[in-house]
């Protein structure tokens, strides 16, 4: 039987061999989008089936548990012989959204960890690459009907042979995605850390030595089962039942809806998301790792010191929703998955396990990654862009506290870029970037405040996009807590203003110098009942105003 | 020239003297920090070493005075005048959130909204104006804040760092306004684009001025009123000093200084024992300080942030706080896991042994059931606890429930401790480029030597440093440190789109407001150093490279040929397809002051006696070994001390665990090598 140390000291090796890897993938990696966002994450998968053994502490929130769907389906088509078996210092990349994966952009490393020539485990990390091909540059249409729209597909394929990179390979690539020549950067960025992940882990085989290794593994995985077996008996036996709405697929006109059933049945807790609407046209649906994915980032953050590996989830039964939205078969598109309907997803979960921890939970958050692309031409630099805008919005309250303004996407870690970053870069002027006043949602504590931002295209011809949400309905409250103000897109152009027929996702938006584009995000719900709030708090919300008297009026009484 | 120098350091607890006389004798002096008023705890340790400020001809001072007014939020009333559209710029930030896991926490700007006023103005990225400054709204908005009482102004406009002509005017326009001279203006603090965090460095620096300038202000006075005559020098968190007189100005520098004047303790020692990279590891009771010293030089950086949400972003002394110390708290977690940290009890209620009513066990309190710590000398509190009560919250809240022994309980917990230590500190020098192995690790602090041979031996580090005085480093580090000024210029712009003209002018123009800051107090300065660097990256990246720059009229190519080389070093990859792009200039003028000679700190005279002391049992790596005990005063240079072995000094104790031995060098530093 192995000690209680060498099992604490096994776990944060492992996890230190994972957060190893964040750093240095984030520190070669060349694109902002990985090395200044740290939209990426690393971590080690078992040999014989890709469940996960350890998960890098840096990494964005929404890879919590993807990878393990990914290399589980590498492993199967190798056993198929669909696939070339593995080699040492082979590398496979993948990005195939229906192997286990997210949106395109998310393109996966896999490399084989062997000792003395088996197969101990799987090395992987996803790296978020700023253009993959596809009608839109980013990646981030609102209007793709088929996956073929949305860019180049990879099914697993060797990148990196015996530990030499496939030039044929790499030129497919290349021919295939928009600003090409920095992508080499990131790819050897992607390789070097899971090279240096390899290295550390070589270093606790020879300390600890396989049997140990192994045996440590399996013990951490029963104690993370346990520990969220601990925290879920917390919530009361029940049914919780909860609904969410994204605003449209972007092709037709209508909300989709998500409809969440949470179950504790004994020592399980189960996820039923089986009414939500069909798959639909537009790129508003997701595949099956990423909505298991959001169950569980969304878990992960009501109950945060839960380590991550494939124990932690054993508790956690997502049922598959076969024939729903967010369970997408190819050639359904599927590019707002990981950053708008997961985030629509983890809404629903807060929503049910706010009504069983009502002091642990806090209200919605804005929840939506705020993505406005401009792309155009530069007279000026004779020169193409295109530049992307993300935003935050208001955090929910919580039994405690007013929620954050501002606060990032609920699947992300990454900031924004600064205002005087953005014009040093792009013919753009920003007239204002400031709080978006009144939308924080009413309640004892109330939502935090989002952004109301207006940006005018000062030289050339441009196209915007958008891939927003809560444009329709406002993210709720919870205990009586109203909801957080709407997000609100506005075209000024020559004159007149327009709002998105969508509401919060469009593309290819004609502008010209001059015009402006006028955004404001969602704010964050209210929790409990409004008129437990601390009068003073709303004079003083007055004062300040974040609302107008007769706005803290109607919302306060 | 024979001279009386005081270097004073104010910490949380202790207030730090170390007092140079005129024959290079040093004297020492430790008292509890006052609180309420710091100079009351700085007269006191004057007295305590037996000296008077009419005796001194020097004083450099640390001090945590601004530090606590920004973690306690003791602040002055700021207000801010901004550009129009943009007053919510210091409370959006950058959609960050406080931790990755967990939709909780709150943040306050240091300037709430109803003080931040908007005027018409606006400047492009390019400096041009695309909006005339509106100067009567400057004037209206200024007398507004002044009729809500703001003690101190902000002036921070847009792009300011490309074009200062609207913030200096609406400056002038504030200035002659203001009772007093608190107004800042954004970019005279630092002069680099991204307006969050130069609005925030900006508003941490108006809020605490009239804190320090009030302080500092006091004790002038207090020493004055004793009959000392000269100007004090205080700490920057650069690791440099400025004049009194200059250092409210740019008040938010000394936020951080605490830390700071420990690694430049650090580096001078390094230098004095013929050494050049160490990890600094400053071990204490709620949190530990790690920082880099490269080549003699600490790592800086302008990226720091003091709390949540507060970045202030001018050039310091790269200290990292990692959330472990001496309080942190082992148990078993709801799954039957063992854990160490990171919940801390503290120092209330603190460890158990502390007397404060702590019951859980922590890694304190494993260091004395271990006979690491001599409990005669710590147990030694007001309330003292039986060391029963400690072996038994061991042997109850660990031992049973794993089945493991007291003393198997008590190891374990630093075992983790270590692991999970050296873990964060691959962390820092990896992010920094560095592997940590080619480093020493130079322990101080209360507990730094206690853990640092076992650390290096995790992190598999080969020799450790003990300085001579390690639980007074930061008030050597005040004696030792010289005079500093950093400047910095945003650019940001393709190195093949500035000219050579352009990059000359500015640095010279920064050497020389950097010189008439550094030459004011020019009798305690023997010699100046002119340091010029550039932060550049390749066009699209993000992450910067520092690029030491020798001259100030380097051509481009050569330029270019040293971004390259500095590329290659830290990442193995030349990329000569993309462009350059130069961030930043920077120039640092440092004016150096007469060495400190580090083996004035060895007193022969306390060289009395035997130093062997005896015998303790001491717990390591699953037994009970017999280790001798040494008195650190008595050991003569040259001494040598196989592990295992505790040495014990007034302010430190440092174990020497199997497999490990020390050697005392010329200045008194213990250098213990760690075999693996």
């Amino acid at each position: 039987m192995i000690d209680a140390l060498t099992l604490a000291v096994i776990q944060a090796g492992l996890q230190q061999v994972c957060n190893e890897m964040d750093i240095t993938f984030s520190r070669a990696a060349f694109s902002p989008v990985i090395a200044e966002a740290d939209d990426r994450s690393d971590g080690i998968y078992a040999a014989e089936d890709g469940a996960l053994i350890a998960q890098g502490e840096l990494g964005l929130p929404v890879f919590v548990g993807t990878m393990a769907h990914s290399a589980a389906h590498l492993v199967r088509l190798i056993g198929e012989g669909a696939v070339a078996a593995p080699e040492p210092g082979d590398i496979y990349i993948v990005n195939d959204p229906y192997l286990g994966g997210t949106h395109l952009m998310d393109v996966r490393f896999c490399r084989p960890f062997f000792v003395e020539g088996e197969l101990f485990c799987w090395l992987q990390n996803t790296g978020h690459w700023p253009d993959i091909g596809g009608m839109v540059p980013g990646g981030f249409s609102a209007h793709a009907t088929e996956v073929e729209q949305e860019g180049l597909r990879l099914p697993p394929v060797k990148l990196f042979k015996k530990g030499v990179l496939d030039r044929e390979i790499l030129s497919i690539i290349q021919s295939n995605i928009r600003v090409a020549d920095q992508r080499i950067g990131d790819i050897k960025a992607q390789a070097a850390a899971l090279l240096v992940g390899e290295a550390r882990l070589s270093e606790m085989v020879s300390r600890y030595g396989l049997a140990t290794l192994r045996e440590a593994i399996a013990g951490i995985r029963a104690r993370a089962a346990e520990r969220m077996l601990a925290e879920i008996r917390r919530i009361p036996d029940g049914v919780y039942v909860s609904e969410t709405f994204v605003d449209s697929d972007g092709v037709v006109d209508a909300p989709l809806r998500i409809a969440l059933t949470v179950t504790r049945q004994g020592d399980e807790l189960v996820f039923d998301l089986g009414d939500s609407s069909p798959p639909c046209q537009g790129p508003m649906n997701s595949v099956w790792a990423t909505t298991c994915s959001a169950v569980y980032l969304a878990m992960k953050h009501i109950f945060p010191d839960v380590p991550i590996n494939a124990g932690t989830f054993a508790p956690l039964r997502v049922i598959r929703p076969e024939g729903t939205f967010l369970d997408a078969r190819y050639p359904r598109p599927v590019s707002g998955c990981a950053a708008e309907v997961s985030q629509r997803i983890a809404e629903a979960v807060f929503l049910a396990v706010a009504q069983a921890l009502p002091a642990e939970v806090w209200a919605a958050p804005a929840g939506t990654s705020g993505n406005f692309a401009l792309g155009g031409f530069d007279p000026a630099r004779k020169a193409g862009y295109v530049m992307y805008q993300i935003t935050g919005g208001g955090y929910g309250g919580t039994a405690e506290a007013d929620g954050l303004t501002n606060g990032c996407s609920t699947i992300g870690i990454s900031k924004t870029a600064p205002v005087e970053v953005m014009e040093q870069y792009y013919p753009v002027l920003f007239r204002r970037f400031a709080i978006h006043e009144g939308s924080g949602g009413a309640g004892a504590q109330r939502g935090g405040f989002g952004v109301h931002y207006e940006v005018e295209l000062l030289r050339g011809e441009a196209k915007a996009s958008f891939v927003m949400d809560h444009g329709r309905f406002g993210p709720p409250g919870v205990l009586g807590g109203g909801e957080g103000g709407k997000n609100i897109v506005k075209l000024h152009r020559n004159g007149s203003t327009t709002i998105p027929l969508h509401l919060s996702k469009d593309q290819g938006l004609q502008l010209r110098a001059g015009d402006r584009v006028e955004v404001m995000t969602p704010g964050g719900g209210g929790y409990g009942n409004p008129r437990d709030r601390d009068p003073a708090l709303v004079a003083r919300d007055v004062r300040r105003g974040y609302y107008t008297p007769d706005q803290a009026k109607a919302l306060w009484g | 020239m024979s001279r009386i120098t005081a270097g004073i350091d104010v910490g949380g607890t202790f207030t730090d003297l170390l007092l140079q006389d005129a024959d290079g004798r040093v004297r020492l002096a430790k008292v509890p920090t006052t609180t309420a008023n710091q100079a009351d705890g700085v007269l006191a340790a004057i007295a305590a070493a037996g000296s008077s400020p009419a005796a001194l001809d020097l004083i450099i001072h640390g001090t945590t005075a601004t530090t606590n007014a920004v973690l306690e939020r003791k602040l002055a009333k700021v207000g801010l005048i901004t550009t129009a559209g943009f007053r919510d710029v210091l409370e959006l930030g950058r959609r960050t959130r406080p931790n990755p896991y967990g939709l909780k926490g709150t943040f306050e700007p240091l300037v709430p909204r109803e003080w931040r006023r908007e005027v018409a103005e606006r400047m492009d990225a390019r400096g041009a104006v695309v909006i005339p400054l509106d100067e009567d709204a400057v004037a209206r908005e200024v007398r507004a804040l002044l009729a809500e009482g703001c003690e101190a102004l902000v002036v921070h406009f847009l792009h300011a760092y490309a074009n200062p002509a609207h913030e200096r005017r609406a400056g002038e326009i504030a200035r002659s306004l203001w009772p007093n001279d608190y107004v800042t203006l954004g970019h005279e603090l630092l002069s680099e684009f991204r307006e969050y965090e130069r609005g925030t460095t900006a508003a941490v620096n108006a809020a605490v001025q009239p804190v320090l300038d009030r302080y500092i202000t006091r004790l002038q006075s207090q020493l004055a009123a004793q009959g000392h005559r000269r100007e004090l020098l205080v700490m920057n968190g650069n690791g440099g000093t400025v004049p009194a007189r200059l250092v409210a100005r740019q008040a938010a520098k000394t936020v951080m200084s605490g830390p700071a004047s420990g690694v430049m303790a650090a580096a001078a020692t390094l230098a004095q024992s013929g050494l050049r990279n160490a990890i600094t590891y400053d071990m204490g009771g709620t949190s530990t300080d790690v920082a880099l010293i490269a080549g003699g030089v600490p790592e800086v950086s302008a990226e720091l942030s003091i709390a949540y949400g507060l970045p202030i972003h001018l050039p310091m002394v790269d200290v990292r706080t990692v959330g472990a110390g001496g309080g942190s708290i082992a148990g078993i977690d709801r799954a039957g896991m063992f854990r160490v940290g990171p919940e801390s009890a503290g120092s209330l209620p603190g460890p158990i042994c502390f007397g404060r009513g702590g019951t859980r066990p922590t890694i304190t309190d494993a260091n004395l059931v271990l006979g690491r710590l001599d409990p005669a000398r710590l147990l030694a509190v007001r309330d003292a606890v039986p060391m029963e009560t400690v072996r038994a919250a061991f042997a109850a809240q660990i031992g049973a429930p794993l089945g493991m022994s007291l003393e198997q309980a008590a190891e374990a917990t630093l075992r983790l401790a270590n692991v999970h230590m050296s873990g964060a500190i691959r962390m820092v020098s990896l992010s920094r480029g560095h592997d940590p192995r080619d480093f020493c690790l130079f322990a101080f602090g209360g507990a730094g030597p206690l853990h640092a041979v076992a650390l290096a031996r995790e992190i598999g580090i080969p020799m450790v440093l003990v300085p001579a005085r390690p639980g007074l480093t930061n008030a050597l580090g005040c004696l030792v440190a010289d005079l500093r000024q950093d400047a910095v210029n945003t650019l940001n712009r393709g190195l093949d789109d500035i000219s050579a003209e352009e990059i000359t002018q500015t640095l010279a123009a920064q050497r020389d407001r950097a010189l008439a800051v550094v030459t004011a107090d020019s009798a305690e300065v023997e010699r100046t150093d002119v340091l010029h660097a550039a932060d550049m990256q390749f066009r699209g990246q993000t992450h910067l490279i520092r690029v030491a720059l020798p001259r100030i009229d380097m051509t481009r190519a050569e330029i270019q040929a040293a971004f390259e080389s500095a590329y290659f070093a830290r990442f193995q990859v030349q990329l000569p397809e993309i462009r350059a792009v130069l961030v930043n200039l920077t120039t640092t003028v440092i004016g150096r002051r007469r060495a400190f000679p580090l083996s004035a700190l060895l007193d022969p005279a306390a060289r009395v006696g035997e130093a062997r002391v005896g015998e303790r049992d001491l717990y390591a790596e699953g037994a009970w070994h017999r280790a001798t005990v040494w008195q650190r005063e008595r050991l003569a240079g040259g001494a040598r001390i196989a592990g295992p072995a505790i040495i014990q000094q007034a302010d430190a104790t440092t174990v020497l665990e199997p497999r490990s031995e020390a050697v005392v060098d010329a200045i008194g530093n213990l250098r213990i090598t760690v075999q693996p």
